[in-house]
């Protein structure tokens, strides 16, 4: 059995056409279906869905042998428990600092919401920064607007949320897609499996 | 804040009860067997030692997983082991001292810091064996097979065997001369196999051509015995070391098919676990129950150098409390009889009939005067009636 660990959404719409290409085709729909396990056109291959954030755990732990997983997900899971071979440009977005769009150039302490804590804390770092950072779990974008933090750090697509919000975007971080995670034991017991999918997607990207 | 329950242990910090506990003694005892019938001799380091001498020769997460604190004698730092292997290179190179080459076997409770990334245990039981004093595929194989045994010996099933050779990685970084950071940079990706990231890592440095792609091979140089070959096309042009040490992980591959027909072995090039400790020949063991490995090795010479004497090494180790979990028996299926014992305080007879038992190796359990509890309840099939003035053993239905 092969177990690949997908996030609803964004991430799972455009990994489907990959998966197709890999003759990998779900049968249910999580749209319509509450199950959390979709089986495939392979009675062999099932995915998982999970949370963005849980996939590198479930990859990391075995317990999907693959997974699909935001760059910015696996930055903040830090781990070197997993491989990274492909990277399948889907989902792509930018990870960035954004504030109130009259607010002054930060200098000194700087307190930034973010949901990205160990990220933020070394982007700042490395820019020479102190920075406080308070961790949210949502709309960041109002952490600026009612005072609670100078700045924020998060993902950026179209900036429309920023802008709706009064923030505007400001120093790049890092370009954002998506990884096919794999787990390390899997990659090693399952290879005859695992590698010709890995080619497969390579050949279609 | 909240009363802590006083019953709670800390973090990454359990208790083993009596049923598991006298699992994992008794495959503690099997497997320290094996290792004397391989004629490896056990050692006991101890528990707590200069902090210096126990990071030997080890990289940096060593430090951040050791416990340290300030010995009152000697204003020292002392550690905590969370590795036993420096402490038995140490014996090897001070202690032992002898030419010829020596085989050591431990097991003990290492502690850390921090919990696996996996399994989240902070007290692991390290069990584990070197071998000192021959560099070369006999030492390297002789060491691969104990692990083998000390697995199979153990009950754990399904194993596949993954080998490896650092000297690959180590003789490509050398030939391209890589600066510290950049080396820092590649080690990051190979480690993650990071097809993406390491071709843009190379279109930004002037690493000559040929290296090149020998380099953007490397993550997938990893499967079935075919990547051998095909690692030894790739690496035409590739340094001398970085062939011979591909030539003995051939050798070494042919060498364990030919002794385990049945066993999957796969391979990795790029393997960089214990990177900066490890020299040569690295392999370790999976089982399809675990996401990561479940015993580890590899060459790892002259770290006995810091002590006043450099020799080759090689060795493994694994966390007998892994070991012991995966090969849990069903409770049901394990047949210890029992017996249960009157008291009769100052019958001799009786005495000697429950000595006669206990020597003979079984377990007797002695009855308390006041105790309300029956035969089964404390888990015993037989007892000891008096018949016709002689103590007689009876199994109870």
């Amino acid at each position: 059995m092969l177990t690949i660990a997908v996030s609803k959404g964004r991430i799972y719409d455009e990994a489907l056409p990959l998966l197709a290409e890999a003759n990998i085709i779900p049968i249910d729909d999580p749209k319509t279906s509450r199950k959390l396990i979709l089986r495939t056109n392979h009675p062999d291959v099932q995915l998982v869905i999970i949370r963005a954030t849980d996939v590198p755990t479930f990859v990391e732990y075995g317990a999907a042998d693959l997974g699909i997983a935001g760059k910015d997900v696996l930055i903040e899971h830090d781990s070197d428990n997993l491989y990274e071979p492909l990277d399948l440009n889907i989902a792509c977005c930018k990870l960035m600092t954004a504030a109130r769009k009259e607010a002054p150039e930060i200098t000194g302490r700087v307190r930034v919401a973010t949901k990205y804590v160990k990220t933020a804390e070394r982007y700042f770092a490395s820019k020479g920064i102190q920075a406080e950072i308070i961790k949210l779990y949502g709309a960041m974008e109002l952490a600026p607007i009612v005072g609670l933090a100078d700045c924020i750090v998060d993902v950026v697509d179209t900036g429309n949320t920023l802008r709706a919000n009064g923030l505007e975007p400001r120093e790049l971080i890092m370009n954002i897609s998506s990884r096919l995670v794999v787990n390390k034991a899997s990659m090693k017991m399952k290879h005859q499996v695992i590698q010709p999918l890995l080619d497969q997607f390579e050949k279609t990207l | 804040m909240l009363q802590r329950d006083p019953w709670l242990l800390p973090e990454g910090v359990e208790e083993v009860l009596p049923e598991d506990a006298r699992h994992l003694e008794v495959l503690r005892r099997q497997l320290l067997d094996v290792f004397e019938c391989w004629g490896y001799e056990k050692v006991i380091p101890p528990f707590i030692d200069y902090l210096d001498s126990l990071l030997t020769g080890s990289a940096h997460d060593l430090n951040l997983q050791t416990f340290k604190l300030t010995d009152q004698l000697s204003g020292e730092v002392l550690g905590i082991r969370a590795d036993m292997t420096p402490q038995v290179a140490r014996i090897d190179a001070h202690s032992l001292s002898h030419q010829q080459p020596s085989r050591l076997c431990y097991v003990g409770t290492t502690l850390h810091t921090r919990g696996g990334a996996l399994d989240k245990t902070r007290i692991p039981m390290q069990i584990g064996a070197e071998l000192f004093g021959h560099a070369g595929i006999d030492s390297d194989a002789e060491i691969v097979q104990l692990m083998l045994e000390v697995l199979a010996v153990a009950g754990v099933k399904n194993v596949h065997l993954d080998l490896g050779h650092v000297a690959i990685y180590r003789g490509l970084v050398a030939q391209a001369k890589l600066t510290e950071e950049q080396e820092l940079e590649l080690f990051d990706i190979l480690q993650r196999k990071s097809n993406s990231e390491l071709s843009s890592w190379l279109d930004r440095y002037a690493i000559p051509e040929e290296l090149q792609a020998i380099f953007l091979s490397l993550p997938k140089l990893n499967g079935d015995q075919s990547i051998l070959a095909t690692a030894q096309t790739v690496f035409t042009s590739a340094d001398v070391t970085v062939k011979a040490a591909l030539a003995e992980l051939i050798k070494l591959a042919d060498l364990m098919h030919a002794y385990y027909p049945e066993l999957t072995i796969s391979f990795d090039l790029a393997e960089l676990r214990g990177y900066y400790y490890h020299t040569g020949v690295v392999f370790s063991a999976f089982v399809p129950e675990m996401g990561k490995e479940i015993a580890r090795g590899g060459r790892y010479d002259n770290i006995g150098q810091i002590f006043g004497r450099a020799r080759p090494a090689t060795g493994f180790s694994a966390d007998l409390k892994i070991l012991a979990a995966l090969t849990k028996v069903d409770k049901s299926t394990e047949d210890i009889v029992k017996i249960l014992a009157p008291m009769a305080q100052g019958d001799l007879a009786l005495d000697e009939k429950v000595r006669d038992l206990r020597a003979k190796g079984r377990i007797v359990i002695k009855a308390l005067s006041g105790q309300q509890v029956s035969a089964q309840e404390l888990g015993c099939k037989q007892i000891l009636e008096k018949n016709d003035g002689n103590w007689v053993l009876v199994t109870l239905n």
